[in-house]
């Protein structure tokens, strides 16, 4: 009887804080609608989320694009094909690698650091005392954090996808002596509109969920700071999750 | 003026308040006196909306406003201000920009004219100097004389008080005290202080009310409370009266 009693209290609490995880990405879209404006803080948000994340990116997308390359000539190699490399390496790169990669390294850049200012926010009354100023904390503070989320991470995802292809191009012509004529001619031969525009809807899909996510966990993280550092990994490691998970429904929708 | 009516607030299984009812006289300043975790703070929130009722109704000037939301309630709300217990000042934002905050997002002035309101604001509050500060460079008492300012610069009718002086030292209360007593009477507002700084808040409160067992026990002009008989009043009041341990001389302390 307590197992059931247990199941069942579990899976309420569930769908409550599903319901209510959707009813803040909804209020935060219709009050990204509703005046005032504040390009201000989305440009604040977009320095924040987007140009302090480009180092890290950029260094993740180097290696990554070398290992690819790497792996890919090992496999390439062994049907005499080394001449596709580059698309090989691309097309990993703009369809996959990128968006996923670079999606989760704003999740553990951004994404965490979003989750402890709000969180902080909250249990320091600082989301209190904007509501007693009659300013709504999620038009204020989360509208401009989605806003910037889904506009970075696309641009974001275009740096790690160059970087990477220019990675795999120090590896593979570089350093494993594919020529560099075939490397490029493949990549403009097999990469369609088709593989970039997927890539892009990706990328702008993973930037909401990570926004949404890290700030939905801070906003209603319990006050207290083990609380708080509780509501920091829920932020990275279900954002984290959600991308996976989301990625592998929209690849079997867009292939 | 503000009236609460059969107010009850739990928190899961915790009972918090259990039927407060309460009128609080319009231009004056009251101050709800009371225990540690007696709910005096979870009683403000509900004056401002910040907590919603289980049951009851909390009425300002005619309007009930546990069951607003959104721009109706946040018409009430842009008549009141509140001081936090930690003053909740913005850390991203300096002094002067955390005092301008609510007249610049409530538009309630134009750009030109926020730094001679905000700048008079702190000149106030005895912070002439410091806008450029950030809070976390401030001591407790600056943080809230900050949080004072940010209150006072809107012109509210209304202000709450969260325990305005919890974490300073007993001169720096008094000075505290004093300011909120000096500017209540400055600007006329109608003022709500939760506190349990007994016998403190007396000489500065126009009346005191106290919260026990989630009710309101007593209300009485403040020159009148403590002469109250109800023994759990009069055993709070003295309990604050009491000296501390600390003058107690204690054996082999000569």
């Amino acid at each position: 009887m307590k197992v059931l009693i247990y199941i069942g209290s579990s899976t309420l609490s569930l769908l409550e804080e599903i319901g209510r995880m959707f009813l803040f990405l909804l209020q935060a879209i219709a009050w990204i609608f509703r005046p005032p404006f504040r390009p201000a803080r989305i440009l604040n948000q977009l320095y924040f989320i987007g140009f302090k994340t480009t180092f890290v990116v950029t260094l993740t997308a180097i290696f990554t694009g070398m290992v690819l390359a790497l792996q890919g000539y090992y496999s390439l190699r062994k049907f005499g094909a080394e001449g596709l490399l580059g698309s090989a390496v691309a097309l990993g790169m703009i369809r996959e690698l990128g968006p996923v990669l670079g999606s989760l390294m704003v999740t553990a850049r951004s994404g965490s650091a979003m989750t402890a200012e709000i969180g902080i926010m909250r249990i320091t009354e600082q989301i209190d005392a904007m509501e007693t100023m009659a300013v709504n904390p999620i038009q204020y503070l989360i509208a401009p954090k989605i806003v910037a989320g889904v506009m970075a991470v696309p641009l974001l995802v275009a740096i790690f996808d160059i970087v990477g292809i220019f990675g795999g191009y120090l590896v593979g012509v570089k350093l494993l002596g594919v020529s560099s004529g075939s490397f490029w001619s493949s990549i403009e031969s097999e990469v369609g509109w088709s593989d970039v525009y997927g890539g892009f809807l990706k990328s702008i899909s993973f930037g909401l969920i990570v926004t949404w996510v890290c700030c939905y966990k801070g906003f209603y993280t319990e006050m207290s700071a083990e609380g708080l550092g509780k509501a920091t990994t829920q932020g990275v490691v279900l954002s984290s999750v959600l991308i996976l998970v989301w990625d592998y429904f929209l690849t079997s929708v867009l292939l | 003026m503000i009236t609460m009516r059969g107010v009850e607030k739990g928190f899961g299984q915790q009972e918090v308040l259990r039927g407060v009812d309460l009128e609080i006289p319009p231009g004056q300043l009251t101050t709800i006196i009371g225990p540690s975790g007696e709910g005096k703070s979870v009683l403000l929130k509900h004056m401002i909306g910040l907590l919603k009722p289980d049951r009851g109704e909390v009425w300002v000037d005619g309007v009930e406003i546990s069951r607003l939301r959104g721009p109706s309630l946040d018409k009430v709300r842009k008549r009141f201000a509140m001081l936090f217990q930690s003053a909740a000042l913005f850390d991203s934002m300096n002094v002067f920009d955390n005092v301008a905050f609510p007249l610049r997002e409530k538009r309630l002035a134009s750009e030109s004219k926020v730094p001679r309101m905000v700048n008079d604001m702190l000149e106030r509050v005895g912070l002439g100097e410091m806008g450029h500060k950030f809070p976390a460079e401030l001591s407790g008492g600056m943080k809230k004389r900050a949080g004072l300012a940010r209150a006072l610069v809107v012109g509210p009718e209304i202000i709450l008080f969260d325990e305005p002086t919890t974490g300073l030292d007993p001169l720096m209360a008094r000075t505290i005290h004093n300011l909120i007593r000096s500017m209540h009477q400055v600007f006329g507002f109608t003022a709500i202080m939760v506190s349990h700084q007994v016998p403190d808040i007396f000489p500065i409160s126009d009346w005191v009310a106290m919260l026990k067992h989630g009710k309101i026990i007593a209300m009485a002009r403040s020159r009148d409370f403590q002469g109250l008989t109800d023994p759990v009043v009069r055993e709070f009041v003295l309990a604050g009266e009491m000296p501390g341990p600390s003058s107690v001389e204690g054996p082999g302390q000569n």
